[in-house]
């Protein structure tokens, strides 16, 4: 099994030197002039002159670029000009915000979809079926901003039983000490059951937003993937013995139908770790995915850079664990490099 | 995790769950701590505490402004509306005690309690080192250190501990003015120093973390892109103690959130909404909506007068008769700006800046102006405009070029990024766009200088070059310098008349820089820079 991991991780390093280069390239073709951004609006040509050369962009192109390779190497993912902050530390700090935010959506969404996705293969054509389809038709269509601000403006705004859509803690509070980045947890270990609490409040909008938009994959995979499990022979063999229905489903089919649904489930995830930007823009969220766009806005090439190599290291992981997990689920599945 | 450690937390979680009464404790200091506390919810936020950095942005001057003293500042008087309006010719000491303006230097005493906030007393030398640091750092600040004359260190003189002379380089009536704006702030100069290397002699890479300064408050806690916490300086000795205890800087990028979060009351003040809120909140009643014109800014229509067509005046005035003025007003700006356009035919020129030009929305003058320019078959170009803020740009090009069209000039809209903008400015190449221009310094010679001078600085965006105007725009700044207000006020108007005849750039409006806040809060007072002054706001 170490083995087989190991040789995995070994086959994602060519992929990863790829992007490194790949985003390096784009980053330097994108359109726009840092030295000119940055030298801010009063700037004459000289000013900006000497902020290419504190850039260090004057220098030839494959200068920076082993440059760039080297400081990688020592850990270091350069500054970021928009935010003056070292990009390593920003995407460690951002990135469990951006996690904990994602992952509770799923968790939300998994458990609504799951179930419905179930329920509604065993009983095709009936009105749980449609349930399902026209909820997860509805929340695919609606774009993530919209649901975003719907919900704003009527839990906060109209009702008012949502707090203040300003990020990860209401203003007042003081973040609890790092140990996971995670606030629910880290609340939780300081013992500051206040700060829970709104860290828990702060999260509701947000997570049911992204669970609304990653309902339709999940449901929907669910309920393909066990409409086909149904039909094959062994559940029927396990009806004809007279097994109760409840157990035909989920010990026999369900485990059965779970493959599709867990990779539909890492594709899932990984996408709306990178694309809830707009979720983060809604509500505040110090996340990294409206980090990494504002980075692109002002051509501020470091954390763009960053990000998209954290991405790629996460997809690599991501997929690892999946694979393990298939093996988990299905013995008959090996895990080959 | 241990079992045991599981089970502890799990029932710690039971505990916080069955003890819904505890939060009132809480609650009543979480009042106070409201009440003494001032939340802005903004856009965007600083990416460097200090304005001498590389790139600081404009939120961080607010930072710089609120955190850091300087030698001078200026007095209020009461601007349009009563609102506290900074007096441009009248100044008071800030981090000094009095100060002397001779023939050519000025001479400051500095107060002699004054402390940063390590608690190192302030003295000439920090005073000198803050000010060399201004004029050596390169880029925007010691940019904006020149447009004063202020050039080199020498320039810089410490006579005792508690006294510092400033020399002048030449006459400039900028060059005290040029002391009260952000950018000659007084550093703490040992702190500095000693986290300062080889590689960063000025210590920038520190400062841009954390304030080092002698200001009415310091930044405790900064997570850029999300908030910035500021507490006050109870040792502050530039002015009297502010009211404000605390100020939370929030960036929320979502403006409809922005406006949700003051109308439940709970933010206390924002900026940067779209004037259609601002428009709306005003009439509700509900919030204080405070808008006041940019000093010395203008949004125009530019045209580069290098190239045809625009380089024919006739053309450039037919553009001028064809815009649609008061739709742009009323609906892009929802009235939220003064007009500059319309002027009365025989209203005579004015010594000021901005005023309003005589164009008005006259199409069978602009169609008649074509077709003595020879252009009467039109032509096609394009208007570029900045996509940061597109919320004005957009529309307000968009109707422009419905009403060219009218005279034959097809034009198709160019959407520049705004990372994109400055570089397309530098290059002059666009034909036709649209730009503020608003400078810190409020002299008609200020602005003629950066936009219409031949010495073509990146704002004279259009490329104007012309002996006349260059000649009536040093006469003014000369004239300023030696007190010959005659010439100058003639000087002026002759500018303002060549600007407006020739047309290279035509005003638009000025500006509005808006403002919303909870009915509790005062103290509000505009400044140059066009962002808050903590120290004279109160709640309450």
């Amino acid at each position: 099994m170490l083995t087989m991991i190991g040789k995995r991780l070994m086959f994602a390093i060519p992929s990863l030197i790829g992007v490194v280069i790949v985003t390096f390239l784009l980053t330097r073709a994108l359109p726009g002039d840092p030295a000119a951004y940055f030298a801010g609006p009063a700037a004459t040509k000289e000013a900006v002159e000497q902020i290419r050369k504190k850039l260090g962009l004057d220098k030839p192109l494959i200068e920076q670029f082993f440059r760039y390779t080297n400081d990688l190497a020592h850990g270091d993912f350069g500054n970021s000009l928009t935010t003056g902050q070292p990009v390593a530390a920003e995407i460690r700090n951002r990135l469990p915000a951006s996690a904990e935010l994602t992952l509770l959506g799923l968790i939300v969404s998994i458990v609504i979809a799951i179930p419905l996705g179930v329920l509604a293969a065993t009983r095709p054509g009936s009105w749980i079926d449609h349930v399902c389809r026209i909820t997860t038709t509805a929340g695919v269509s609606l774009p993530v901003f919209f649901t975003g601000l719907v919900l704003v403006y009527f839990f906060y705004f109209r009702l008012g039983w949502s707090p203040a859509p300003l990020g990860r803690l209401d203003v007042f509070y003081s973040a609890p000490p790092t140990v996971t980045g995670f606030y629910l947890i880290d609340t939780l270990i300081a013992r500051d059951f206040e700060a829970f609490r709104s860290a828990l409040s702060q999260l509701i909008l947000p997570a049911t937003t992204l669970a609304i938009f990653s309902l339709a994959p999940i449901a929907r995979m669910t309920r393909a993937s066990m409409l086909a499990v149904l039909s094959s022979e062994f559940v029927r063999t396990a009806r004809a013995s007279g097994l109760p229905p409840a157990t035909v489903i989920v010990t026999y089919a369900f485990r059965n139908a779970m493959l599709p649904v867990i990779t539909t489930l890492s594709m899932v995830f990984s996408f709306l770790l990178g694309a809830n930007v707009l979720v983060e823009k809604v509500f505040a969220w110090p996340g990294i995915g409206s980090y990494a766009v504002e980075a692109l806005i002002s051509s501020d090439f470091a954390p763009v850079q960053g990000f998209v190599l954290t991405m790629a290291v996460m997809y690599v992981l991501l997929n690892l664990v999946i694979d393990i997990l298939y093996g988990v689920i299905d013995p008959r599945v090996r895990l080959e490099g | 995790m241990k079992r045991r450690d599981f089970l502890k937390s799990v029932s710690g979680l039971a505990a916080g769950a069955a003890l819904p009464a505890a939060p009132q404790v809480i609650s009543s200091a979480y009042a106070d701590a409201r009440s003494e506390t001032l939340l802005i919810v903004s856009e965007g936020g600083p990416n460097n505490l200090d304005i001498h950095g590389v790139g600081t942005n404009v939120p961080g001057y607010e930072v710089s402004w609120n955190c850091y003293d300087r030698l001078i500042s200026h007095e209020m008087k009461t601007g349009p509306g009563g609102v506290p309006y900074y007096d441009r010719d009248k100044f008071k000491p800030e981090l000094a005690e009095e100060f002397k303006i001779d023939d050519m230097s000025v001479t400051f005493k500095l107060k002699k309690n004054a402390k940063f906030h390590d608690g190192t007393p302030v003295t000439a030398k920090d005073v000198k080192w803050s000010l060399d640091r201004a004029v050596s750092v390169g880029g925007f600040p010691t940019f904006q250190m020149s447009a004063g004359s202020l050039t080199k260190p020498e320039q810089f003189v410490v006579i005792d501990d508690h006294t510092v002379r400033v020399d002048f380089l030449k006459k400039d009536r900028l060059t005290v003015p040029d002391l009260a704006v952000i950018v000659p702030c007084i550093v703490n100069s040992e702190l500095v120093k000693k986290n300062a290397n080889e590689k960063d002699p000025w210590g920038l890479e520190f400062t841009k973390q954390q304030t080092a300064g002698s200001g009415a408050y310091k930044v405790t806690k900064w997570t850029a892109g999300t908030e910035v916490i500021m507490e006050r300086n109870e040792d502050w000795v530039g002015g009297p103690l502010p009211k404000i205890k605390r100020v939370i800087w929030r960036m929320v990028p979502q403006a409809g959130n922005r406006r949700a979060l003051l109308e439940r009351g709970d933010a206390d003040i924002s900026y940067e909404l779209p004037n259609k809120d601002f428009q709306e909140m005003k009439a509700s009643g509900k919030l204080n909506v405070v808008s006041l014109p940019f000093s010395n800014g203008i949004q125009y229509i530019g045209m580069n007068v290098t190239k045809p067509p625009f380089d024919n005046p006739k053309v450039r005035q037919a553009v001028a008769y064809a815009l649609p003025y008061q739709k742009i007003m009323d609906a892009v700006m929802f009235g939220l700006a003064n007009p500059m356009f319309g002027a009365a035919k025989d209203k005579p020129t004015e010594v000021a800046w901005p005023q309003p030009h005589k164009y008005n929305t006259d199409m069978d003058k602009a169609k008649a102006l074509m077709a003595e320019a020879g252009q009467a078959g039109g032509f096609e170009t394009t208007i570029s405009f900045d996509l940061n803020f597109a919320g004005v740009n957009e529309p307000l090009c968009v109707l422009v070029q419905e009403s060219l069209a009218q005279i034959g000039i097809k034009t198709t809209i160019n959407k520049v990024p705004g990372a994109n903008w400055r570089t397309e400015l530098n290059k002059k190449e666009m034909p036709l766009f649209t730009n503020v221009f608003s400078g810190w310094l409020d002299y008609p010679e200020y602005f003629f200088y950066w936009c219409y001078h031949g010495n073509n600085s990146v704002f004279n965006t259009m490329s104007y070059k012309s002996a006349e105007m260059d000649k009536l725009i040093d006469g003014a700044r000369t004239a300023a310098a030696t007190g010959d207000m005659a010439t100058y006020d003639t000087d002026v108007k002759g500018f303002v008349d060549l600007a407006y005849t020739d047309i290279p750039r035509i005003p638009l409006y000025q500006p509005f820089v808006n403002v919303a806040m909870q009915k509790n809060i005062s103290g509000y007072q505009y400044w140059f820079h066009r962002r808050l002054d903590y120290r004279a706001m109160a709640k309450g």
